[in-house]
C-alpha cells in the first residue's frame, strides 16, 4: 500500500506539472502577448472556478483552462491519497480509522465542490 | 515587462524560493507570497492562491520519497487531518471577509514567528513510559527505524495537539501557507512525537490541508492559471534540486541567513499592511 501511495503521489505531481506546462506553452503560442494585470484583483471568470467549468473551457479551446486542469490534478493528488487510505484501513478492518478518514475525504470533496462559509 | 519576461521572472523567483525552502526545511511558501506582493506587485489574493498550489506540489513531491521509509505515522496524520481540514476550510472562508491590509499584517506576524522558530534547534523529548488514554484509544503509538533498530514512542496530550492543529489549519487556509512550523510544534512539544516522525507526518498533512483550502480559493476565483503555472513549476523544480543537494550538505549558515530574510520580509509585510499599501 505504501508503494502504491508513493507511486500515486509522484504520478499526480508529474502529470499535473506536464499538463500545466503544456497549457502554458499553448497559451504563449496562441496569444503571445496578452496577460492580465495582477496588480488589481478582479477574481477569475466562473469558467475557471469549478471542475465542470474547466472541462467546458478546454472543449472550447481555451489554453487557460488546460493550465487550470493541471492545477486541479495537483489539488486532486492529496485527495486521491486520502481515498487510498480509506481502502488501506478497510483492508486492516480498522473501522475507527475508516470513519475518520472518510470524514477528512468528505471535507476535501465538499471544499472542492464549492463549500465555504 | 512583457508577459513572457514576467512569466520567466515568476519562475526564477519561485525556483529560488523552492530551493531555499527545501534546503532549510521551512518550505518555499513562506517567502513566496511576500516576494510576489512586495517585489512584483501582485495582489495578495492572487499571490496566496498561487503559493497554495505550490505548497501542494512540494508536499506531494517530498511525501512520495518519505512514504516508503516508515517514518510517518498515518494514524496520527489522519486523526489530526480532521482538525486541519476543518480549520483550513474555515480559514479560507474567513479570508474572503478580511481586507488585504489585515491579511498582510497577520501574514507578517506569522512569518516573524516562523523566522524565530527556525533559528532554534529542535530537541527531541520523547516519552517511552506512559501514553495518553486517547492515544491508546486511537492507536497512535508507533515505532520507527533508527540506526539502533526500531525505536518506539508513546503519544502525549492528544487533545492539546488536536487544538493546535485546528489553529494551524485556520492559518493555513487564511494565508495560503503550509503552516509546517505550527504543525511540527503541535507534534513535537505537545504530543512528544520524535522529530523524524513529526517532520515527515507533518509533510504529508501539509498537502491534504492545502488541498482543503485550495478548493475554497478555486471557487472564490483566487487561483489564476497563468500566474500559478510558473510559480508552481518553479517551486517544484527548486525543491527537487534542493532535495538532491540536501543529501550532500546540511547548511546551518543558510538556515540563519534564510531566517533573517524571512524576518525582514515579515517586517515589510506588516509595515505595508499598516500603511495600506498592499
Amino acid at each position: 500500500m505504501d508503494r502504491m501511495i508513493g507511486v500515486l503521489l509522484r504520478a499526480g505531481v508529474i502529470l499535473s506539472a506536464a499538463t500545466t506546462l503544456a497549457g502554458g506553452i499553448w497559451h504563449f503560442v496562441q496569444h503571445g502577448g496578452a496577460m492580465p494585470d495582477y496588480h488589481v484583483f478582479r477574481g477569475e471568470p466562473s469558467e475557471l472556478h469549478s471542475v465542470g467549468g474547466v472541462l467546458h473551457g478546454i472543449a472550447q479551446g481555451h489554453s487557460e483552462s488546460l493550465v487550470q486542469l493541471g492545477l486541479l490534478m495537483l489539488i486532486a493528488t492529496p485527495i486521491a491519497r486520502v481515498a487510498l487510505s480509506v481502502a488501506a484501513f478497510a483492508v486492516q478492518r480498522d473501522r475507527t480509522y475508516v470513519a475518520i478518514t472518510l470524514v477528512v475525504l468528505t471535507a476535501l470533496v465538499a471544499s472542492l465542490a464549492g463549500l465555504h462559509f | 515587462m512583457n508577459p513572457l519576461q514576467f512569466t520567466a521572472t515568476l519562475f526564477s523567483v519561485a525556483l529560488v524560493a523552492g530551493l531555499l525552502g527545501s534546503l532549510t526545511g521551512l518550505g518555499g511558501g513562506v517567502i513566496l507570497t511576500p516576494v510576489l506582493t512586495l517585489v512584483l506587485g501582485v495582489d495578495l489574493r492572487y499571490a496566496i492562491g498561487a503559493t497554495l498550489v505550490s505548497v501542494i506540489a512540494t508536499s506531494s513531491g517530498a511525501a512520495s520519497a518519505y512514504v516508503r521509509e516508515g517514518y510517518s505515522n498515518v494514524r496520527i496524520g489522519m486523526l489530526l487531518e480532521v482538525a486541519t481540514t476543518a480549520g483550513a476550510i474555515a480559514g479560507a472562508s474567513l479570508a474572503g471577509y478580511f481586507s488585504t491590509q489585515v491579511l498582510a499584517v497577520i501574514f507578517g506576524v506569522v512569518l516573524l514567528h516562523s523566522a524565530w522558530l527556525s533559528s532554534r534547534r529542535p530537541k527531541d523529548s520523547v516519552d517511552t513510559t506512559n501514553a495518553d488514554p486517547l492515544a491508546t484509544r486511537f492507536r497512535l503509538d508507533g515505532c520507527y527505524p533508527t540506526a539502533q533498530g526500531l525505536s518506539c514512542y508513546h503519544v502525549q496530550h492528544v487533545g492539546a495537539g488536536f487544538s493546535v492543529m485546528l489553529g494551524a489549519g485556520v492559518l493555513s487556509g487564511l494565508l495560503g501557507i503550509g503552516s509546517g512550523a505550527l504543525k511540527v510544534i503541535a507534534m513535537d512539544r505537545a504530543m512528544r512525537i520524535p522529530f523524524k516522525v513529526s517532520t515527515t507526518t507533518s509533510n504529508f498533512m501539509i498537502g491534504v490541508t492545502a488541498a482543503a483550502s485550495a478548493g475554497v480559493y478555486l471557487n472564490r476565483g483566487y487561483i489564476d492559471p497563468l500566474l500559478a503555472m510558473p510559480v508552481m513549476l518553479g517551486v517544484l523544480a527548486g525543491s527537487v534540486v534542493g532535495a538532491r543537494m540536501m543529501a550532500r550538505a546540511r547548511p546551518s549558515v543558510l538556515r540563519v541567513v534564510f531566517a533573517a530574510l524571512v524576518g525582514l520580509l515579515a517586517v515589510e509585510m506588516i509595515i505595508s499592511g499598516l500603511r495600506g499599501r498592499i
